[in-house]
């Protein structure tokens, strides 16, 4: 069988698993930004406890594995009463973990915003509310995105992994024709092509798009 | 279903486990001992001065590090055989494992190696070293201690990435909790205690990496004792 006999055949499930996999990594990139935000800012709170849970949660989810996290949410949280559907389980294991990964950079990007600027608002009689919402947070954006950027492209890479937790995704429809036509190379070249295809021309350029936007909003030109 | 915890089936395939995690162990460990190997095949691909090489260099090493790595095992582990070469799961999963990383490594290697100063580099050539003198005794010293971080980093990321290893049949830690969930019925167990099994393996790691990068810097001078 050619190549393109295969495609002609088997394309369209394999884009339908595209638009899964895509579908996923918007969910959980939503979720992972969220959860960063919250959980960098409490890092950096002063009172113990919040500070404490937040690094709890963060050295919790980035000591284990996400494929555990992944089958801990799927298959343990049922025993609790708590049934997650496949896609959901996904997206918030995908989630929470990349957000321990993302607080980190926020919590870098905050303490990075020159000390001048924190004297200002202060010196200004802001609140410290007010003075995070309307000085420090807007300026952290040019610094984490260039990391966070990175951790999306991880982020885009983990999604492959919700496949195991039978999410019908691009992956899953790859093992799925490899079973039933044995044609491997086909199949799972061509999901590494479409992942690579997402990464490279996609999600890439759009994130550097992101950066350069970031950039311009507190002044500073990006070329 | 029952959502109790029950300490005497946790304890009862606890030594399975614990078993199961020397595999995982030994898994990281050769993957790790892969990469680095390879991950200087691609960095001397990178700074050869044929131009040709580097661009292909540049694009094997974007591919590999833009597509899953659980894609990559399957296609290790089910292509080759197409091509005649039986190779077994564990084979698949080193080499995967190696080639993915690798390009990482060649990452952090690169990084290292432009972190060390142009100045040493006019110095050496001033001083009319030799350029194997001057990697050895001048610019890998410089490059160790930056590199550290990151070699770190990716070590504790290969261990906890090797429950992947589980999906193509490699008998490690992942692989035991899910037969011996799906032996009994009950993940509850099983999949809790691979949870603590990483924490109490990872965090440790990171924290002993930061300690011997803090030990390099402090044997480089580049922070003094009081700051240790």
């Amino acid at each position: 069988m050619s190549y393109f006999a295969f495609l002609s055949e088997h394309g369209p499930t394999m884009l339908l698993g595209t638009v899964t996999t895509v579908k996923v990594l918007i969910c959980s990139t939503i979720l992972y930004v969220i959860i960063s935000l919250i959980f960098g800012l409490m890092r950096l709170s002063k009172n113990p406890i919040i500070q404490g849970t937040a690094t709890a949660y963060i050295e919790f989810f980035r000591g284990t594995s996400l494929l555990v996290q992944l089958f801990w949410f799927y298959y343990v949280l049922p025993f609790f009463g708590l049934s997650l559907e496949a896609f959901t389980a996904g997206v918030v294991a995908i989630g929470m973990n990349f957000g321990a990964y993302g607080a980190e950079i926020v919590r870098g990007g905050i303490l990075a915003v020159p000390k001048g600027q924190w004297e200002g608002a202060f010196a200004l009689n802001f609140t410290p509310a007010k003075r995070m919402r309307k000085i420090i947070i807007p300026q952290i954006f040019p610094i984490i995105l260039p990391p966070a950027a990175n951790l999306t492209v991880e982020l885009l890479k983990a999604t492959a992994l919700v496949a195991l937790v039978t999410v019908v995704d691009l992956t899953f429809e790859a093992k799925q024709i490899n079973s039933i036509t044995w044609l491997s190379a086909q199949c799972f070249g061509t999901a590494l092509l479409i992942y690579y295809i997402i990464s490279r021309f996609f999600l890439v350029p759009f994130l550097r798009w992101l950066e350069v936007l970031a950039a311009r909003k507190v002044g500073k030109e990006k070329i | 279903m029952n959502a109790e915890w029950r300490w005497d089936f946790a304890i009862e395939i606890l030594p399975q486990m614990l078993l199961a995690t020397l595999n995982t162990i030994l898994a990281a460990g050769i993957g790790y001992a892969i990469a680095a190997i390879v991950g200087l095949l691609f960095l001397l691909g990178q700074r050869t001065p044929i131009k040709i090489v580097n661009i292909i260099n540049r694009e094997i090493v974007e591919f590999i590090r833009s597509t899953p790595l659980l894609i990559q095992l399957f296609f290790v582990y089910f292509v080759l055989p197409q091509f005649g070469i039986t190779l077994s799961a564990w084979v698949c999963g080193m080499i995967t494992i190696g080639l993915h990383f690798g390009t990482y490594l060649s990452e952090v290697y690169r990084g290292a190696l432009e972190g060390v100063p142009k100045t040493q580099w006019e110095a050496c050539r001033a001083l009319n070293f030799s350029t194997a003198y001057t990697y050895r005794k001048i610019v890998l010293p410089q490059a160790f201690p930056i590199a550290i971080p990151g070699m770190g980093n990716y070590l504790v990321g290969i261990f906890k990435d090797t429950p992947l290893l589980s999906t193509i049949g490699v008998a490690e830690l992942f692989h035991a909790a899910t037969a011996v969930g799906g032996y009994h019925y009950r993940y509850l167990e099983p999949y809790t205690i691979v949870g603590i099994i990483f924490l109490t393996l990872s965090i440790p790691a990171a924290i002993w990496i930061r300690k011997i990068e803090k030990n390099v810097n402090l044997a480089q001078g580049k922070i003094k004792k009081e700051q240790f």
